[in-house]
């Protein structure tokens, strides 16, 4: 993982006091309300429904065990025990005080953790691949990467007043886990015919309330070049992107408006005086930032025989066996395997952790994973380093703490925003239809038996639940005061990436249950051998499940 | 537009030598002046001279495309780029345009609705001066410039990105 030098502490350090003077300033009149807003934003605080809201940066979702405990202890004493993991790897805590937020600032900087620009019109967290590093089809670990993007975006003087907010995601992997192709900026890393590393650009998709599918600008960018070319392209959204409407102010709606190419021709403009600049990576950055991304001291382990041994366990353990068909994703490492620990049993609003739980995942960490954890977008956390011969112990304790529900990937690992209980922006609540779905659907059999299924909820158009790409999506609406639900089908947030179709008009929270339960069995009804569910709804498109919806 | 009696320059709070016109002012042989960018462009054979004098600063607006209309821009003793408010930062990237492709070297001033928040970023995209609204508080403001000491990115005051100057 990265570790801070002096330099980063002490970027952090003024950032924080600076930070303090601010709300000293609004604290005591002198700094008025609005323009208070956008410079708490930027240090992730919004005021929410019920008290502020902090977002915390987990850069890329890497955390260590030390910033687990950290987390843990500014939950129980400057909040109420528990924390929200959010659908862009970061984590939330829902009551702390305003005045309190520059000493939980101070608290995180000490564990090399801050929260600048994790909101405002600024460039975001970057986020990446839950399984970077150790995914067996991966080509290249982003993660150097994206710290070198982390950094370059931490406080760039130019950048700091965009129209609107500004996410990067990467990855270098051919399964898309980061959802590159629904981002401002999305990045693959690749290696080219000459072996040498650099991206594909993305550029100009996003979900909210216009989603987009991001547009190819360049096939391959040498990785020098990344920050020399991030420049360009911020520049040409910087100077061109719409101002005069919120809506449609983010950088998808200026390369739409553009066109492509013509967007695409005037980054390469802007890049031909910036190349090749001081800003032009050199191989000894590169090298320093891939040393933090080192392969820890793996065991020689016989994967054939480590794998037997697991079976042989989970034949006479339903539970265990089950756990491990969901939860478990494959390693690099001959041994080696990388566990997802779910933070959605039902009941539970999804991705919220306790401070307890947090402590507890710094343990396992410690014990089974080299002392690191990730968070992932889908909201649960993953232990990417883990000996098969150390699944079963790790699953009892994950299962005594209460995140084992072997649930990972089915329709109840729902994806959802914190919604009307807590968002001000939100048109309806969206816990409670998580609960309801999953409450619904507790057969684990059956849920088994749908194989793969993501369901997203999302509160308002925003769509901090991704509703979009889900293969259900369902989105909060206000219609006169009260709250309804529009469903979508279709979505896909993985390399295959689409956008959901509208089902048709809203349903009543009270309904969805059922509907949602229609819409499975048209699914099981129609579906061939051994295919997914929106493998089905390809084939067979929306027409089967709206009649099925709307039936009198 | 603020034209304020004490602006902050170089680092220090000093009178305002300087006050911006706007586009129907008609006498323009007073020195000092700040001029819109169009103004300038209707009266430039007038003008030439008194530019070349360092007695006239040009104004311009963050949507002003200087890949088109950059010609004899580095002979301004003065240049003032507008803020209409706060949250809008066309006025960032123009500054560092002028500063790093169109090469002016003058006196850079932000004008109009920045906050004291945003000087360390506005000085490191190359201003030198600012004409804040009135209602800030100029004294205190200033201390603002020092908010940091350091940055990862390259700028107009710091040409090497931190990555390469890191020991």
């Amino acid at each position: 993982m990265y570790q801070y030098d002096p330099y980063d502490h002490q970027i952090i350090t003024q950032r924080i006091a600076q930070f303090r003077g601010q709300t000293e300033r609004y604290l005591s009149g002198e700094l008025k309300a609005e323009e208070f807003l956008p410079l708490r934003l930027q240090n992730g605080l919004y005021v929410q429904r019920l008290a502020p809201m902090l977002r915390i940066n987990v850069p890329y979702g890497m955390i260590n065990s030390t910033q687990l405990r950290r987390l843990a202890r500014i939950t129980r004493d400057y909040d109420k025990g528990y924390a929200h993991i959010t659908t862009r790897q970061n984590i939330q805590l829902n009551w702390p005080d305003l005045a309190d937020v520059p000493d939980i600032l101070a608290e995180l900087a000490e564990v090399e953790m801050h929260a600048t620009q994790s909101s405002g019109n600024c460039i975001r967290n970057t986020t990446s691949d839950q399984l970077a590093g150790v995914a067996v089809e991966e080509e290249i670990d982003p993660r150097p990467y994206c710290e070198i993007i982390r950094q370059w975006s931490t406080l760039h003087p130019e950048f700091a007043f965009l129209p609107r907010k500004f996410k990067i995601a990467v990855t270098g992997s051919n399964s898309d886990r980061a959802a590159i192709n629904v981002h401002d900026i999305g990045l693959r890393v690749i290696k080219n015919e000459q072996g040498e590393i650099g991206f594909r650009v993305i550029v100009g998709g996003g979900l909210g309330r216009t989603p987009v599918i991001g547009s190819l600008v360049r096939e391959f960018l040498p990785e020098k070049d990344l920050l020399t070319y991030l420049d360009a392209i911020l520049r040409v959204y910087n100077l061109l992107g719409r101002r005069d409407n919120k809506y449609k102010a983010r950088i998808k709606i200026l390369v739409k408006a553009l066109g492509v190419e013509k967007f695409a021709e005037l980054v390469e403009a802007e890049w031909a005086h910036l190349a090749n600049g001081e800003a032009t990576l050199t191989q000894a950055e590169i090298d320093r930032c891939k040393n933090f991304f080192t392969e820890p001291a793996y065991a020689t382990i016989d994967d054939k025989a480590a794998q037997a041994e697991v079976d042989a366990i989970a034949a006479d353990n339903i539970a265990f066996e089950k756990w491990l068909s969901r939860n478990l994703c494959g390693h690099k490492i001959p041994g080696y395997a990388a566990v997802v620990l779910a933070l959605k049993p039902t009941g539970v609003a999804p991705g919220d952790v306790t401070d307890r739980q947090l402590d507890i995942i710094a343990d396992l960490a410690d014990k089974y994973s080299f002392g690191e954890a990730r968070t992932t977008h889908d909201q649960n956390i993953v232990l990417a380093e883990v000996k098969k011969s150390e699944l079963l112990p790790l699953w009892q304790e994950a299962k005594a703490a209460g995140f084992a529900t072997p649930n990972i990937g089915t329709l109840t690992d729902v994806i959802c925003c914190p919604g009307g209980d807590f968002c001000s922006l939100a048109n309806a609540k969206s816990i409670p239809i998580a609960e309801a779905i999953q409450r619904r659907f507790d057969d684990m059999d059956y849920v088994y038996d749908l194989g793969d299924i993501d369901l997203n909820i999302s509160g308002c158009m925003n769509a901090c639940g991704h509703h979009h790409v889900g293969h259900i999506g369902i989105l909060g609406v206000d219609k006169k005061g009260k709250e309804f639900y529009q469903i979508q089908l279709g979505g896909d947030s993985s390399e295959n990436t689409a956008l959901g179709k509208v089902l048709g008009p809203a349903f009543g929270e009270t309904e969805i249950p059922d509907i949602i339960a229609g819409i499975l069995n048209v699914f099981v009804e129609n579906r061939h051998d051994g295919e997914q569910f929106v493998e089905t709804y390809n084939r067979i498109g929306l027409a089967p499940y709206k009649e099925r919806a709307y039936a009198k | 537009m603020p034209n304020n009696t004490v602006v902050i320059k170089d680092g220090k709070i000093t009178d305002n030598l300087w006050k911006i016109v706007n586009e129907d002012h008609s006498d323009l042989t007073q020195d000092n002046i700040i001029l819109p960018y169009c103004l300038w462009l209707a009266n430039q054979d007038e003008l030439s001279q008194r530019v070349s004098e360092g007695k006239i600063g040009l104004l311009l607006e963050g949507d002003h495309n200087l890949q088109e209309q950059n010609e004899g821009i580095a002979d301004f003793e003065l240049i003032a780029i507008n803020f209409p408010g706060f949250m809008d930062g066309r006025g960032f990237s123009v500054a560092r345009l002028l500063r790093e492709r169109y090469g002016f070297t003058g006196e850079l001033r932000a004008s109009g609705g920045v906050i004291r928040d945003q000087l360390c970023y506005l000085q490191r995209c190359g201003f030198s001066s600012f004409d804040l609204d009135a209602d800030i508080n100029i004294e205190a403001a200033v201390e603002s410039l020092n908010d940091f000491s350091e940055g990862y990115q390259i700028s107009v005051d710091l040409p090497t990105p931190l990555f390469r100057r890191r020991a």
